[in-house]
């Protein structure tokens, strides 16, 4: 189920300002990519061209191709709604909907794309919470409001919220950087059992976190402010945090820089 | 300003007090400074023969404020003082905020409650002479409810779309130019939307349907209301729909919903409560209006529950008309009308907040 997804010369734009130049990248199917690098150096807005995100903020673009399996996302025939089903995304700080119960949290994704049959619902909601390892701790409250939870269990709800529209990829965007250390290791093991289904995306400022969690690591640099963020070293997750063949890539992951 | 004088007033930090402790005034000082400050305000405006138990109030206030700051500024310091000072004069200033909306709604009551029996709201002013003590608001009401009903029915969908245009789709000079004009149009006074659905509605447009003749109505009353109502019911929307934080909208099209249906499902019901609030400040304020109803419904006698056809009042006009009537009887019933008015509206107010209420879920 899980797809491939390939980048070449991606080039993104906030109005004039160049936010990241030439990124060539393929992510593997059934694998965790990393994402780190410095503040501003344009992971996330890397993150967000691959599932047409980016284009929400008013004069954003995107140049160059983004594929999966083979497939022009940025095609003129493509419907960004499809797009946005087959790659879903989790966001900084968790965004559950504040007029909906836990369970109406969960289905959203389906309902509002017009499943109606209440018990494919129930099923596809237990399903996605009992993935997202939230099952046992809402099973009894469902009805309530999905604002009441912690914040590590309202980040599983909108991670379960995700994968109940059983998306082919999951962008995280530092999912747990609101986080507590325990709620953070609760969706580190998380993705560890995602990646049997789902290719995973992980923008992370947590070099340890992307030294435990990933497959494969991109690490992104900008020059100085200003500057479109680049690609710099992309490689297996223990060769950049062992042995990086880029001199700046050591620098950051040593903490000489950034 | 020279290098010296900049260095010479470098700010030092306070000194440090040895204590945390300060004295205190005791708890029996404050009231008893406002005794003494009355009584003291007694003494000079009756023995000086310069006014009533108004006056003392204020004189007694300002004597109070001053007394207290003498009285904490020797034993507590001058920071509590102050303290002390400002929160009496901002417990001052809400005690003057409440007063003339206690005033009214006293007002209203006691004189209101003459009239409020079945006949007031069961019957009209038909037939109704000077000498009669009966007539009631029946068709006043009918004709308030029945023209502010349309004009909501016009106005909350119209300002909803409007609203939702402005916000999230809307973009350039055609979006700014609908912003710019709502502004315009809520500081246009009542009597010229009266006008403009006099010179447009009833002269022109309505003798279509009426034979050739114009004709007053209810739905023209209704017309000019919702213009009124239009730039309050767009303008609070689009500030609710604003306040809306954006990764509620991310996290809708994460899940591959599309636009339109993520503002009508995420969006809109995560506002809710705020539109309500400023659809029942639109309706309050149509349902208070007297010079529109007056310039097209023409106000009317009889009970009419068509509003398409003839002459209507509304509540307001009734008031109106009623408190320029000669009768002995004519204030009574505008004092009971205005109550009603208020009454009806606080209904609905209440009402509204309720079912919006019923929407969220409980905590």
């Amino acid at each position: 189920m899980a797809k491939r997804i390939d980048a070449s010369n991606v080039t993104a734009y906030y109005g004039a300002f160049k936010a990241i130049e030439d990124i060539n990248l393929t992510v593997e199917p059934k694998t965790v990519t990393a994402l780190i690098g410095p503040s501003g150096c344009g992971k996330s807005t890397f993150l967000r061209s691959i599932n047409r995100m980016h284009e929400v903020l008013p004069g954003a673009r995107v140049e160059g191709s983004l594929t999966i399996d083979g497939q022009d996302i940025y095609d003129r025939d493509v419907d960004v709604t499809a797009v946005r089903r087959m790659i879903g995304m989790v966001f900084q700080r968790p965004n559950p909907f504040p007029t909906m119960s836990i369970f109406d949290n969960v289905v959203a994704g389906l309902r509002l794309n017009g499943v109606k049959k209440k018990s494919v619902l129930a099923e596809s909601a237990e399903k996605a919470l009992r993935s997202a390892n939230l099952w046992d701790e809402v099973k009894d409250r469902l009805g309530k409001p999905g604002a009441g939870l912690s914040g590590g269990q309202q980040q599983r709800l909108c991670i379960a919220r995700t994968i109940a529209v059983e998306p082919q990829v999951v962008l995280m965007d530092e999912p747990c950087s609101a986080l507590d250390p325990i709620s953070t290791l609760a969706i580190e093991d998380l993705m560890f059992q995602l990646k049997d289904k789902f290719t995973i995306i992980i923008v992370t400022h947590n070099m340890q976190q992307a030294a435990r969690v990933s497959d494969r690591t991109a690490f992104f640099s900008i020059e100085k402010t200003g500057d479109p963020g680049r690609l710099i070293e992309y490689d297996n997750t223990q060769k950049i945090f062992s042995n990086p063949s880029v001199k700046k890539t050591e620098d950051y992951i040593t903490g000489r820089f950034g | 300003m020279t290098t010296s004088t900049l260095t010479s007033h470098r700010p030092r930090p306070p000194a440090q007090p040895a204590t945390l402790r300060t004295r205190r005034l005791p708890r029996w000082v404050a009231p008893a400074i406002g005794v003494a400050a009355l009584l003291i305000a007694a003494a000079v405006v009756y023995g000086a023969g310069i006014g009533g138990p108004v006056l003392v109030v204020v004189l007694g206030a300002l004597l109070y404020l001053a007394g207290l700051f003498a009285a904490a500024n020797a034993v507590e310091g001058r920071r509590s003082a102050r303290n002390r000072t400002w929160s009496a004069l901002i417990h001052s200033a809400f005690v003057l905020a409440v007063l003339p909306l206690a005033s009214v709604v006293w007002t209203l009551v006691s004189k209101g409650a003459e009239r409020l029996d079945g006949n007031f709201f069961g019957t009209s002013m038909n037939n109704i002479g000077a000498r009669d003590a009966n007539g009631g608001a029946y068709h006043a009401i009918i004709g308030t409810l029945e023209q502010v009903g349309i004009a909501t029915l016009i106005t909350v969908p119209l300002g909803l779309l409007c609203a939702i245009y402005v916000v999230e789709y809307g973009r350039g000079r055609f979006a700014f130019a609908i912003r710019f004009f709502v502004d315009v149009m809520t500081g246009i006074p009542s009597i010229v939307t009266g006008l403009f659905v006099l010179a447009f509605w009833v002269l022109v447009v309505s003798p279509v349907f009426n034979d050739g003749r114009p004709g007053f109505s209810g739905f023209a009353a209704a017309l000019a209301l919702s213009v009124l109502m239009l730039p309050t019911v767009v303008r609070s929307t689009e500030e609710m729909l604003r306040l809306v934080p954006a990764p509620l909208r991310e996290g809708a099209y994460a899940l591959g919903v599309p636009k339109w249906k993520t503002i009508l499902r995420v969006v809109l019901p995560t506002a809710l409560p705020g539109i309500v609030t400023g659809v029942m400040l639109a309706i309050a304020r149509a349902a208070g209006e007297t010079a529109p109803v007056l310039l097209v419904a023409g106000g009317g006698a009889a009970i009419n529950f068509n509003p398409f056809e003839n002459n209507q009042s509304s509540l307001a006009l009734f008031v109106y008309q009623q408190a320029g009537d000669a009768s002995k009887y004519a204030p009574a019933r505008a004092w009971t009308a205005a109550l009603t008015l208020v009454a009806l509206v606080l209904v609905l107010t209440i009402a509204a907040k309720l079912l919006a209420r019923r929407n969220r879920l409980g905590r």
